[in-house]
């Protein structure tokens, strides 16, 4: 408790935790900041007719609006009359379910490889290793985009087939981070004392070198969240991922593009998805530093 | 003296390292007998194979590139090198403990110390939580760590050095092992805890009924505490016996220069202190001959071809050297 009190008293933990729960509570009351028409396609930006010329946030026009209006945006619209607020507000869901979807199965397939091969080492970690690198050998976007492509007629529009892809090549890393941490501490004494002890081979790979390997993975992962939600925009700018006009923070930036020459004018389409985008991969980077000082007992003061 | 209890009997043991080097020959032939009550010393200079030894009882040599070529430990009657892994763990540990030379690494640092020592109680004994608790409070007090129930749930780098050995032994004798080896125990702690460290593994000793293997390079040490005195060189016993008779009358060269590079703090000239010229010999590969031939003032032509067996002298005297009868203590 007194470690959780401190996380709450230390400046950058506690913006960490801010910036996530702000995020997490606009996931949650989504229907209520952004009302929804139709209910099937909610993740659908609603759109202002189909001008290609993005307009600017209703309160700096001359319009006749007010707030609760058809036509009002509150946040302006993108290349199309695509709503940003609402693909904003909507997208927070969809950052939530590809990065930490992604995020977690990545580290636990990357944990599971890395783990045996480290223990077990010689021959088995030889063959995983090579296994890991043939994976690693490609571009990660670029295989990512071939296994969208590939699975698209299968699996259809959405998020499950960009999702898939990046998880495909995504482990990688892991097990190669993870494998390096527990070949470290796979020799220190502790290790032989509880083999001395009698532990069975699980036993000593998850209480003795796991809790003292896996923290770098942990933080690495964290920060990785963040970065998922971008390569997910990625895909989804190059047609495999999402369809176009599905609430993703990636496809609002993307819709900026056509207008880089005139982004002085037109600041808002870039600016608003933007800090969302930055402060969400922000609060990430200081919660995985502020997890592991919860949960490291090394950086524990003595009672 | 009949009626002692042979515990292990280790015969021949010869382990080996198959590295991209060569072949280390860590422990050759090996052997030696241990009654129950026994503290048994295990002596010789880094490197030589005392560790290895104790590993290979424990099994857990590192397979590859360790292998165990020969021999055998019998522990009441059993071949521990016969066991599989299974039956194996349920020695170690439990049967057979082990303490480790640096207390400060061989702690796990993310688990508490109670929770270390509970793992091998929970492990053998079919005990609940509660009573591997009480259980691993009682032996924190027993080893002399005030306030244990409190000190329980503190994690290891909130102990001292000396207290943390004091928490390894808490863990080794968790299940009253019927031996115990003790590897180095001392060596990274300042004397004063040493000292502690030593009666406290003596004193329980004799509480509980065990054997000790103390594995050193300190002859003091020996000198306080065992009974039975191993003296290892380049992975073989050269002389063994009790610690009086070797001590007193060490009939190998290398043993008798192991106890004249002593300090004697009675020695009033300004005389550099002695040490035995030369290197030990590396490992890799066989060696011809007597391994400590090319740094013996004794040596003859036969030393270079011949490795010399262990003799028996007398009941508790047994030596490998070509020319014991020459070689005195000086």
């Amino acid at each position: 408790m007194k470690n959780v009190r401190k996380l709450l008293t230390t400046p950058i933990s506690l913006i960490g935790i801010i910036l996530i729960l702000v995020y997490l509570v606009i996931a949650i009351l989504a229907p209520v900041l952004a009302p929804y028409e139709d209910y099937d396609d909610r993740f659908d930006i609603p759109r202002d007719g189909f001008r290609a010329e993005p307009q600017p946030p209703s309160w700096m026009t001359d319009e006749d609006l007010s707030p609760g209006d058809e036509d009002w945006h509150w946040l302006g619209t993108t290349e199309g009359q695509y709503d940003i607020y609402y693909g904003l507000v909507w997208g927070t869901r969809t950052a939530f379910k590809a990065g930490l979807i992604v995020t977690f199965s990545t580290v636990v397939i990357g944990l599971l490889i890395g783990t045996i091969a480290s223990y077990y080492g010689g021959a088995v970690d030889e063959v995983l290793m090579r296994i890991v690198e043939v994976f690693m050998a490609f571009p990660y976007l670029l295989a990512a985009l071939t296994i969208a492509t590939v699975l698209q007629p299968k699996l259809g529009k959405g998020i499950v087939t960009p999702m898939i892809a990046l998880i495909a090549f995504g482990w990688t890393s892991y097990a190669r981070l993870i494998r390096g941490d527990i070949l470290s501490v796979k020799e220190r004494e502790y290790v032989l004392a509880a083999r001395v002890s009698g532990a069975t081979d699980m036993r000593i790979v998850t209480r003795h070198i796991l809790p003292n390997a896996i923290f770098p993975t942990l933080v690495i992962a964290s920060m990785d969240i963040g970065t998922y939600v971008l390569a997910f925009a990625t895909l989804s700018f190059l047609g495999v991922g999402v369809q176009v006009g599905y609430a993703d923070w990636g496809q609002i930036i993307n819709f900026a593009r056509n207008w880089i020459p005139v982004l002085d004018k037109y600041w808002f389409i870039i600016v608003f998805p933007g800090v969302t985008i930055s402060l969400y991969v922000l609060g990430w980077n200081l919660l995985g530093d502020a997890v592991r000082d919860i949960m490291d007992p090394r950086l524990r003061k003595p009672r | 003296m009949e009626n002692r209890e042979r515990i292990l009997n280790v015969e021949n043991l010869t382990t080996r390292f198959y590295t991209e080097e060569g072949v280390v020959h860590a422990v050759e032939e090996m052997s030696y007998q241990m009654d129950k009550g026994d503290t048994l010393g295990v002596v010789g200079e880094s490197g030589c194979g005392k560790s290895v030894h104790a590993l290979s009882i424990m099994g857990l040599i590192p397979s590859p590139p360790g292998k165990i070529e020969a021999g055998k430990v019998v522990f009441f009657g059993q071949d521990l090198l016969s066991l599989n892994e299974n039956e194996m763990r349920k020695i170690r540990g439990n049967e057979i403990a082990m303490i480790f030379q640096d207390p400060m690494t061989s702690l796990n640092p993310v688990l508490t110390v109670g929770f270390q020592i509970m793992e091998a109680i929970k492990l053998h004994q079919n005990m609940g939580n509660k009573q591997a608790r009480d259980r691993a409070a009682e032996l924190l007090s027993l080893v002399g760590i005030p306030e244990a129930k409190q000190r329980l749930d503190d994690y290891p780098h909130h102990f001292s050095g000396g207290m943390r050995q004091r928490a390894m032994i808490a863990m080794a004798l968790s299940c009253n092992p019927t031996i115990l080896i003790a590897d180095e125990p001392t060596t990274s702690l300042d004397v004063t805890i040493q000292a502690q460290i030593i009666d406290l593994v003596n004193n329980l000793k004799e509480k509980l009924g065990m054997s000790v293997i103390w594995i050193t390079h300190d002859l003091g040490v020996i000198a306080r505490m065992v009974n039975r005195v191993n003296v290892m060189y380049a992975g073989r016993i050269i002389e063994k016996g009790s610690v009086n008779e070797v001590f007193d009358t060490p009939k190998n060269p290398y043993t008798v220069g192991l106890l004249g590079s002593l300090p004697n703090p009675e020695a009033t000239s300004k005389r550099r202190l002695y040490s035995i010229a030369g290197e030990p010999p590396d490992l890799i590969g066989k060696i011809q001959g007597c391994p400590f031939a090319n740094r013996c003032t004794f040596v003859i032509d036969r030393c270079l071809q011949e490795m010399p067996p262990l003799e028996k002298l007398n009941e508790n005297h047994e030596v490998a050297c070509w020319e014991s009868e020459k070689v005195e203590k000086f």
